[in-house]
């Protein structure tokens, strides 16, 4: 019998339930068989119904504990990691605006950023002030790698927690707008227009007072189909990306199964919003 | 059109169609073991309410793909025999897990129809019927894919959103286009429009080539 060719019940005693999770989650086969027959044939159960009755222990236990484990990378987690990466990028360039002032009184350098900080930290130190500047170099270089690692995390775990709206505003936006919402369920019970303008809360403040026009965009003026829209169409697209990244967000925070035709509809009101109007 | 042994047309509430005897789900209509099965929250419900000839028995194997939470799966675990059911969204599935609590022969599966080879392991060959629901683009190649499970005389019911493959075409040219991928792996038998139960959607009867 080839490696391919075995059912998950092999190699596993019928009675433990955590070998037949393990086996059911990471096993694989490019063909199936007749599992029921093979297992009975091989003494794993008495009988065909006897392994259909185990079976069903296997496979129910198998999807609680994985619905577990996919439900703990929650929206909660998500908004530390992504606040914490905002905090290790900003913290980084901070350091590294101070470093490469002192640095360039040293060495006579006019150096700057993350990536002159990694020329500074392999150096080796000739003196006692040398000695934190190096030092201080460090420890930028291992913040801006603390902040690709996050990003890193947002990334995977973005579409786990939301999968619709991660796949239309792209994983790092979308733990953005969960962020400023405060979760998931906030998000989702927000009217689209608060979505437009979030993370542009002082701008919005300032036309409150009748100091400023009414902002067009906040922290979704990151997405490309702001972006990349003729500044006079900006806040039409605006306005229909944020309707659409809520519902997303609704769909992701009560129901959870993914639905490609929303982003379909958004790639297709953005179109024409691009095209109307000539240009 | 004969239904299949375990599904009755029954008046339940004062309605008339089609029952399953089990436990309720969703808070369908019952009365006593039987209890309604409402083609509009079922897209297997809707085909046959539509005068397909889905070929189901008492007692087939079936493999349900994208069972979301189990309202079609559940109705079809009623009458069928081992019902192999795979679904890749975390929430839907824990509502799908009080459902297969009550139903020895309904087997979940959190996994990603789109990739058999990581339930081939688990689901067993020469299956009688695989229902195809899952509304993702390329749903007639996940039908495809999943060609292997099936018995030469199997039968494949396919449910296909047309929203989902691309909300700007004309769906029932969407459809079409299923229907040619479709003929790699089965022969069509019977296609249906699913209306007034679900809108754009279309249904195909297909057995393997």
């Amino acid at each position: 019998m080839t490696e391919n060719a075995a059912g998950w019940f092999e190699s596993i005693p019928p009675d433990d339930p955590d070998a037949a999770r393990e086996a059911i989650e990471n096993g694989s086969a490019e063909s199936p068989d007749d599992w029921p027959a093979q297992a009975v044939a091989s003494g794993f159960a008495e009988s065909e119904s006897d392994y259909y009755g185990t079976l069903h222990e296997a496979t129910r236990h198998a999807a609680r504990e994985a619905v577990e484990e996919r439900e703990r990378a929650d929206d909660q987690q998500l908004k530390h990691a992504v606040r914490a990466m905002d905090d290790a990028e900003r913290t980084a360039n901070e350091l590294a605006e101070r470093l490469s002032e002192w640095a360039g009184s040293v060495y006579g350098e006019s150096g700057g950023g993350v990536d002159y900080a990694r020329d500074v930290a392999g150096r080796e130190p000739s003196d006692g002030v040398e000695e934190r500047i190096v030092s201080l170099a460090e420890r930028v270089v291992s913040l801006a790698d603390e902040r690709d690692e996050l990003r890193g995390f947002v990334e995977s775990n973005a579409p786990a927690v939301a999968p619709n709206l991660a796949a239309m505003a792209g994983p790092v936006l979308a733990a953005r707008l969960i962020a400023l919402a405060g979760g998931l369920d906030s998000l989702a019970k927000m009217p689209s227009g608060t979505v437009q303008v979030l993370g542009a809360e002082d701008a919005l403040f300032a036309h409150l007072r009748g100091n400023a026009p009414s902002p067009k965009h906040g922290v979704i003026f990151t997405h490309e189909y702001v972006r990349n829209t003729r500044p006079d169409e900006r806040g039409s697209a605006a306005r229909a990306l944020a309707g659409k990244l809520v519902i997303a967000a609704r769909v992701d925070h009560y129901a959870g199964d993914r639905r490609p035709e929303l982003d379909a509809e958004l790639d297709e009101r953005i179109e024409r919003i691009r095209t109307r109007g000539g240009q | 059109m004969s239904l299949p042994d375990g599904v009755q047309r029954r008046t339940i509430a004062g309605e008339t169609g089609l029952a399953t005897r089990g436990k309720p789900v969703y808070g369908e209509p019952t009365d006593g073991e039987w209890r309604r099965w409402d083609p509009s929250r079922s897209k297997v419900g809707s085909m046959i309410e539509s005068g397909l000839d889905t070929g189901l028995e008492a007692g087939d194997g079936v493999l349900y793909l994208g069972a979301a939470n189990g309202t079609t799966a559940s109705h079809v675990a009623d009458f069928a025999g081992p019902t192999y059911a795979v679904e890749f969204a975390p929430r839907p599935m824990r509502e799908f897990l009080g459902v297969a609590a009550d139903r020895e022969n309904l087997f979940p599966l959190l996994k990603d129809a789109r990739k058999p080879e990581t339930y081939a392991h688990v689901v067993e060959s020469e299956l009688d019927c695989i229902v195809q629901d899952v509304a993702t683009t390329g749903q007639a190649r996940v039908a495809n894919l999943n060609r292997r499970f099936l018995a030469d005389d199997g039968r494949l019911l396919l449910a296909l959103k047309a929203r989902s493959e691309d909300v700007t075409r004309d769906p029932a040219a969407v459809f079409e286009e299923a229907l040619d991928t479709l003929e790699a792996e089965y022969d069509v038998l019977d296609t249906a429009r699913l209306d007034p139960y679900h809108d754009d959607h279309f249904a195909a009867v297909a057995t393997p080539k």
